[in-house]
């Protein structure tokens, strides 16, 4: 294939000096996902191992003195809130910006964002290390936080909005500049995933603003419970869909060049980004299946709506492994799927993220059968669950966004990743211990092992869990070792990588590109507005009922 | 630049691929549906709301536990709260019809019976409410399975189906 020319010299250095203010913002970003998921992962294995009757929690008692509990909400809001969300804004900066070859409109606004989000993220952490806020990061009321909680997180989701904007400033000053040509790949779908995303917050900041803030600060004596939880879960869905699409961001625009090949399909890709937009959202009653006081019927409208959505997510799979494919071929792989050994495994980031995509191909099946309705009841709130979405957002996002640094961070330092083999290794063995983790947390959903229980010291363990249960400690001391290869690997590559002259970001070509992008899939407003309508009609029913019969008297307590 | 035949080549996959996509969605709703429908698993519906303050004057849940509404057909009045159920152990026939009732005092609570359809969720100022068979003799433990305090863990009972 082709090799790209390269600029070098003062060209180099003044292309570098354009996007400082968008490496720094990225940086900064991934330093705290990562000190979140650190954080967050250590209070995993904690978990584990108390499943397997090891109790850390009491010599940690004077800085956990919450336990399990305290411990696991810490695993859920680190894990799934700080490190996804930082993470995302980080790199959608990067990227949008990168994509349409111009900085981000406001310089100042990308900074704004950032420390808006951090402010809330402290505030938020207050409580919850002090106990005071050990109610998961569901925060399903009457459980009762203290405040500054709910304001805290309240602000990180408020702190993204300014992305859009930014986002959209950029858009409207690139479009004067090119007004023919089609938006860049990877900017359209950072944008339609900060749209959908914006859209999907909707459900969270309505419950914060209107009833969780002022019922935890005092203002008003009770909440309605089944309106907070149903607005939650508004928001609760989709954000799985906000934590996902960054990572096929990834594997459409970057993962085909790095493999050495092209996306095999840009209309396609499009297609699937704009159908996320639309459906994400109008789906996320099918986390209530169990719920009383809402209708079956509601329920089974949203379930359809979520199978919709299946249809992208496999659009995704077959434009993604053709592209790997092509890829494989043209680095002289043949036959059915000899090529894939033609695939560059000796390359952290590609691998790692090979492995997320595996990983996922388990895990949205698995989500098909959450959705599934009535069979949703077989599993709903076990240990599946927990399986389910470690290979989710714990494997397909957790483990593109390590692939995405192991680029990333050499690109902002300007330094060689200190260790490939390294690399390769926490790759193999967050595949080994998160399908040992995920298969066996699977299983003992399927014999019955709710979720978020302290196992080790629940009275009723049965037989059948007991000969299960050491599994899922293998396989989360094995993510452990992979998390901890990944950190060392990234700080030695910061302080003691090899200076080098940074790569170009490797944006992919694609062998049906831009030219073949039919106009509507290069625009905005007509999706929003589908999104936007298909809302309306899947929520508006239920809300209304949910309002008009609402008796906002429920007090709540804080039982931890 | 790849030729227009390369092109159409990869249209044709794509549609080979489609059509799949199309299907395997169209399957599974159906296979829901008709298990809704026909065999009639279907997951709890709106059954009405009731004043927390109020649960102890408030049928059934005035007087939690096990009724007999008709020969093998019963109803089983639960109440949720940390960190346990009331009644917390029912016993019943095998062969017997179980309609269970539930309502929370304070927080949400979960209630699974583990080997059976029964899941829901047990929210204060909701009636939660679900209708299983047990034909297997034996014991089968419930679970709160959604966090609801430091003892969420030790909130359990258990149907004996003799």
């Amino acid at each position: 294939m082709a090799v790209m020319a390269r600029p070098r010299g003062m060209v180099r250095e003044e292309v570098v000096d354009r996007f400082a203010t968008e490496k720094s913002i990225a940086g900064w970003n991934i330093l705290v996902a990562f000190l979140a998921l650190a954080l967050g992962g250590l209070m995993g294995v904690l978990q584990v191992l108390q499943y397997n009757g090891i109790d850390l929690y009491r010599p940690l008692k004077a800085i956990l003195p919450g336990g399990y509990y305290q411990g696991l909400t810490l695993h859920g809001v680190l894990n799934v809130l700080v490190f996804t969300t930082f993470y995302i804004i980080g790199f959608l900066t990067f990227i949008a910006a990168k994509a349409f070859d111009r900085p981000l409109a406001s310089k100042g606004m990308a900074w704004f964002t950032f420390y808006f989000m951090v402010a809330g993220l402290l505030i938020a952490a207050v409580p919850i290390l002090l106990n005071r806020a050990t109610v998961m990061f569901t925060f399903y009321p009457p459980l009762k936080a203290n405040g500054f909680y709910y304001l805290g997180l309240t602000m990180v989701v408020v702190g993204t909005y300014f992305l859009l904007v930014n986002l959209v400033m950029t858009y409207r000053a690139w479009r004067k500049e090119n007004p023919a040509a089609k938006t860049p790949l990877a900017a359209y779908m950072s944008i339609i995933t900060m749209t959908m995303w914006v859209i999907a917050t909707f459900g969270i900041a309505t419950e914060m603003i209107f009833l969780l803030i002022p019922w935890a600060f005092g203002l008003v004596p009770g909440t309605d419970v089944l309106l907070a939880r149903t607005l939650f879960w508004f928001t609760g869905h989709p954000i799985v869909y906000f934590w996902l699409l960054p990572a096929y961001i990834s594997w459409y625009t970057l993962v085909p060049k790095q493999a050495g090949g092209k996306l095999f399909s840009e209309p396609m890709a499009r297609v699937s980004f704009v159908l996320f937009l639309v459906l994400s959202v109008p789906i996320g009653i099918h986390h209530q299946y169990t719920d009383p006081g809402i209708s079956q019927i509601w329920k089974l409208v949203h379930f359809i709506f979520t199978v919709g959505v299946f249809f992208p997510s496999l659009l995704t799979f077959f434009n993604v492994v053709a592209s790997l494919e092509h890829a494989g071929r043209s680095r002289g792989g043949e036959g059915w799927l000899a090529w894939i050994f033609a695939l560059p495994w000796k390359e952290p980031s590609f691998t790692t993220q090979v492995f997320a995509m595996l990983l996922f191909a388990f895990g949205g099946a698995g989500g098909v059968i959450n959705a599934s309705y009535n069979l949703n009841l077989v599993v709903h709130n076990t240990s599946w669950i927990s399986g389910h979405f470690h290979l989710t957002v714990g494997s397909a996002v957790a483990l593109t966004f390590m692939g995405i640094t192991y680029w990333l961070v050499p690109y902002l330092t300007g330094r060689a990743l200190w260790s490939k083999g390294l690399g390769l290794a926490q790759a193999w063995l967050w595949l080994i211990g998160m399908i040992l983790f995920s298969h066996f947390m699977h299983m003992l959903g399927l014999h019955g092992m709710p979720r978020r229980t302290m196992i080790g010291a629940a009275p009723y363990v049965l037989p059948e869990w007991k000969l299960l249960l050491p599994f899922t400690m293998i396989g989360g001391l094995l993510m452990f070792t992979s998390a901890l290869c990944f950190l060392v690997n990234t700080l030695m590559t910061i302080y003691a990588g090899r200076r080098e002259e940074p790569a170009e970001v490797p944006f992919a070509k694609a062998l049906s590109g831009p030219e073949d992008v039919p106009a509507v899939l290069d625009r905005f407003w007509p999706w929003v507005l589908g999104s936007l309508v298909l809302v309306a009609i899947n929520y508006g029913p239920t809300l209304y009922f949910l309002v008009s019969t609402g008796r906002f008297n429920i007090p709540g307590l804080s039982p931890w | 630049m790849i030729k227009n035949d390369e092109k159409f080549i990869g249209y044709i996959f794509e549609v080979a691929w489609i059509l799949p996509s199309v299907a395997i969605p169209v399957a599974v709703i159906t296979a829901v549906v008709l298990t809704a429908f026909a065999v009639g698993i279907r997951v709890p519906d709106v059954v009405g709301r009731i004043e927390p303050k109020a649960i102890a004057v408030t049928a059934p849940f005035d007087q939690p536990g096990l009724r007999e509404l008709a020969p093998g057909k019963y109803e089983a009045a639960i109440v949720a709260q940390v960190f346990l159920f009331t009644p917390n152990e029912i016993e019943i026939p095998a062969g017997s019809e179980v309609t269970f009732v539930l309502t929370s005092r304070d927080v949400i609570h979960g209630f699974k019976i583990v080997g059976t359809a029964v899941n829901m969720m047990v929210v204060p100022g909701q009636i939660s409410k679900l209708t299983v068979r047990f034909d297997q003799p034996g014991e089968y433990l419930i679970v709160c399975h959604e966090y609801c305090g430091s003892g969420h863990h030790v909130m359990s009972g258990k149907v004996i189906v003799q």
